[in-house]
């Protein structure tokens, strides 16, 4: 029973060392030349500059073959670049998605024209997506989506509506799970199938939607009429699904699912400093003990990952108990930050603060929602 | 032997030899000699102490893996306190008497004192919840640098129990004692961050075994003509369980690693007494949800886990106290060395 799950225990390579000391120092320069000084979460910026400044490293698309811009690094290499970016609160908003999800799926289950066409681009940081799977009728039951591909000469003809699709409005692709076929009453993950989708082609119409702290990061997508030529078909008509849950493990054990508040710790700690009373020493504690289990339990799962090992079950375990740290982060700081509010209150403190328990709601519903984590988990039990 | 086979051998070992009646008796103050016997014979309580070099802890795999499977068994016996005691012994050259021992201080407080007398030594003052002190042949002190023998018979021992039932005695002493100086490195501060390791470690076997119990049970009761582990109110409350049962699992392996020489012994320690410490509140509040009101009888033997759960998380350093600690560590090395801090261990 205790094999239910698997978390092996990982020691990162040596070459790890170096890489991380090679991306502190990027960082470092970075920071000096004062182009950043550091967000709270992945999904808060848009830097087509920074990414530009990341392609020119090797940094986005590492793990991928050289033929195609890549750099053959480990997908542990790959986490350390990432953890590093995160934990500065470098602004990695613009490539994220194509790093860690859409470039991936293209290079496992894409035909050579479109790996030739855009991986090379997106090692750049030239070149962005995003996500179209939520619509407004199905969000966790995701295999309801309405958008629907008929075939047309050439290609197909894409009708429908996604929606909170984030960065769609700044990105060149969308990466769109769509309808080929009617639903099947027996098996409806049937006739499902993912479309790379031009952004800029005839037909489209994106909207901005306002999120509950003023900002503008997630979208409506309207798409009528929109020819997409047949070659931009990701694997064969039929196979979203299969696609889609494939890559779950990368997408829900990455250290973006528990640093989302790491920013906040940080600052608050610049207010207390190096010598602490006990109440806000007991605070940063607790949060640190979370913080260095989860970090141990998502490197466990890269290694795994690394291994070519299915770990969905896993990765659904760090997600739920990372995202869940991320919501209890601001919940425990405010309780000693807001005792007695004195003068020399840093503002990046307070601004971490507040952007923090105004995102706090995405972050167990982005990317998956808690209950249906718990679900996953469920399942794993064998209860369900 | 390796630490998977350490911990099969401990794990059908006390399997077979803690039926639930062995645990009920020694709560009720049966000092369980045939068990002992048994886990004596088969070197567990020598596991740290077997090092070759005084003071390594080069032991503590083997010593975890066998706690591990003796708190997933909530086997009454004061197996972390005899290991210790016999690793200190050992270290400072003192034949250790082949009976069950304990130690002391078992806060982090310490109320001892050592001092001259004449061509010896004498150990005075007090010390709070003393693990099985009445039944232990032989009380092993760790106070400035320096171990101590004491023999029960010779301080004032007022018995007292913790919420599993367990003997924690109050120490009050002044009494001459054989002393020797420690291994080179091993001081009350490492010692007591051992006691804190042998504690999250014994509760993550707990853990283990109380998200077995509680899915067989989810799988096993039936209302409203179905399992309850059907309904989707057990099924998310018993995956947030399941979830902190693998940190608990994950993070006191990572302190194992640590103390057996691969990390930063003193930051694995903090982060998984407090961390393992919060997961078993968790726990065990849920899976007496799942149970409802059969888990709240004498009868079943959930409690011989949850019991050992509450008072576990509470000795060698509450949550809080290892969270201060964790803190302050963190925060002398200020705001731009957490994130170093965290990739290093
Ligand atoms: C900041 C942000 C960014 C996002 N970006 C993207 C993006 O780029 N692309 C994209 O495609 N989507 C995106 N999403 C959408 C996201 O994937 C969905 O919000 C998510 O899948 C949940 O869908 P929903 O919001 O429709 O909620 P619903 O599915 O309607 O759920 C509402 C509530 O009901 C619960 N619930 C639903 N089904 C069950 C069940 N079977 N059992 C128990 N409880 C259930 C949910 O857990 C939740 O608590 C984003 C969302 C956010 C908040």
């Amino acid at each position: 029973m205790s094999d239910i799950f698997r978390f092996d225990p990982l020691t990162l390579p040596p070459e790890c060392d170096a890489l991380r000391g090679e991306v502190r120092g990027f960082i470092a320069e970075e920071r000096a030349s004062g182009r950043w000084r550091g967000e709270s979460d992945f999904a808060s910026s848009h830097s087509p500059d920074f990414s530009g400044r990341l392609g020119a490293r090797g940094w986005i698309g590492m793990t991928w073959p050289k033929k195609y811009g890549g750099r053959e690094r480990s997908f542990l290499e790959r986490y350390v670049v990432t953890e590093e970016l995160l934990a500065a609160g470098a602004p990695v908003g613009a490539h994220w998605v194509a790093d860690r999800q859409s470039g991936p799926l293209i290079l496992r289950f894409g035909n050579d024209s479109q790996r030739q066409d855009i991986l090379p681009r997106i090692t750049r940081g030239e070149c962005f997506f995003c996500i179209g799977m939520s619509e407004p009728d199905s969000g966790s039951d995701l295999a309801s989506i309405r958008t629907k591909a008929v075939p047309v000469e050439g290609g197909w003809e894409l009708n429908g509506r996604k929606i909170w699709t984030s960065n769609a409005h700044k990105a060149h692709f969308m990466i769109c799970l769509c309808r080929t076929e009617s639903v099947d009453a027996g098996d409806r993950h049937k006739g499902l199938s993912q479309l790379i989708v031009d952004l800029k082609s005839p037909g489209i119409s994106i909207r901005p939607i306002k999120n509950l702290a003023g900002a503008e990061h997630f979208n409506e997508v309207l798409f009528e009429s929109v020819f997409v030529p047949g070659d931009r078909m990701i694997g064969q008509p039929g196979d979203g699904w299969k696609q889609v849950t494939s890559e779950l493990g990368y997408e829900r054990s990455g250290p973006e699912r528990f640093l989302s508040s790491f920013r906040l710790v940080v600052e608050f700690m610049r207010r207390i400093g190096t010598s602490p009373d006990p109440r806000d020493a007991e605070a940063i504690g607790r949060v640190l003990a979370h913080l260095a289990t989860l970090r141990r339990m998502s490197l466990s799962v890269a290694g795994m990952l690394q291994k070519g090992e299915t770990v969905n079950l896993e990765a659904a375990v760090v997600k739920d108990l990372g995202t869940n740290l991320e919501k209890e982060i601001p919940e425990i700081i405010r309780l000693v930050a807001r005792r007695g509010r004195s003068p020399n209150h840093s503002d990046m403190m307070e601004e971490a603060l507040a952007y923090t328990v105004l995102n706090a709601p995405s972050f167990t519903i982005r990317g998956g929602t808690r209950e249906i984590l718990r679900g996953i988990v469920a399942r794993g039990l064998g209860l369900r | 032997m390796s630490d998977s086979l350490v911990q099969e051998v401990a794990g059908k070992l006390f399997a077979d030899l803690v039926p639930p009646k062995l645990v009920n008796d020694a709560e009720a103050g049966d000092f369980p000699a045939a068990l002992w016997q048994a886990v004596n014979d088969a070197g567990f309580p020598d596991a740290l102490a077997a090092a070759e070099t005084p003071g390594s802890l080069a032991g503590v795999p083997d010593a975890a893996a066998i706690l591990r499977e003796a708190g997933r068994h909530a086997a009454p016996l004061p197996l972390a306190e005899t290991m210790l005691a016999r690793w200190l012994l050992a270290g400072a050259g003192i034949t250790a008497p082949d009976a069950p021992l304990t130690i002391a201080p078992a806060e982090r407080a310490g109320g001892l004192l050592l001092h001259r007398a004449g061509k010896g030594w004498r150990l005075a003052g007090r010390a709070a919840g003393l693990p099985w002190g009445k039944q232990s042949s032989g009380i092993v002190a760790i106070v400035d640098g320096r171990v101590a023998l004491l023999a029960p018979k010779a301080a004032d021992l007022r018995p007292g129990r913790s919420l599993a039932g367990e003997p924690r005695d109050d120490l009050s002493v002044d009494a001459e004692v054989e002393v020797k100086p420690a291994a080179a490195g091993v001081d009350a501060a490492l010692v007591y961050r051992l006691g804190a390791l042998s504690r999250a470690v014994m509760m993550a076997g707990a853990l283990e075994a109380v998200l077995v119990l509680t899915v067989q049970y989810a799988n096993d009761r039936v209302q409203f003509g179905r399992p309850i582990g059907k309904f989707q109110a057990i099924q998310q409350q018993l995956a947030l369980l399941a979830e902190n049962v693998a940190a608990a699992g994950v993070v006191a392996s990572a302190a194992v690693e640590a103390a057996s020489g691969q990390g930063d012994l003193a930051f694995a320690v903090a982060v998984a007494k407090a961390r393992v410490g919060e997961a078993a509140g968790k726990v065990a509040e849920i899976a007496h949800q799942v149970h409802g009101a059969i888990g709240f009888t004498h009868e079943h033997r959930l409690h011989h886990l949850t019991r050992r759960l509450w008072s576990w998380r509470d000795e060698f350093g509450v949550e809080s106290e290892w969270q201060q600690e964790l803190g302050r560590l963190a925060a002398a090395r200020g705001a731009d060395g957490l994130w170093p801090l965290l990739t290093g261990w």
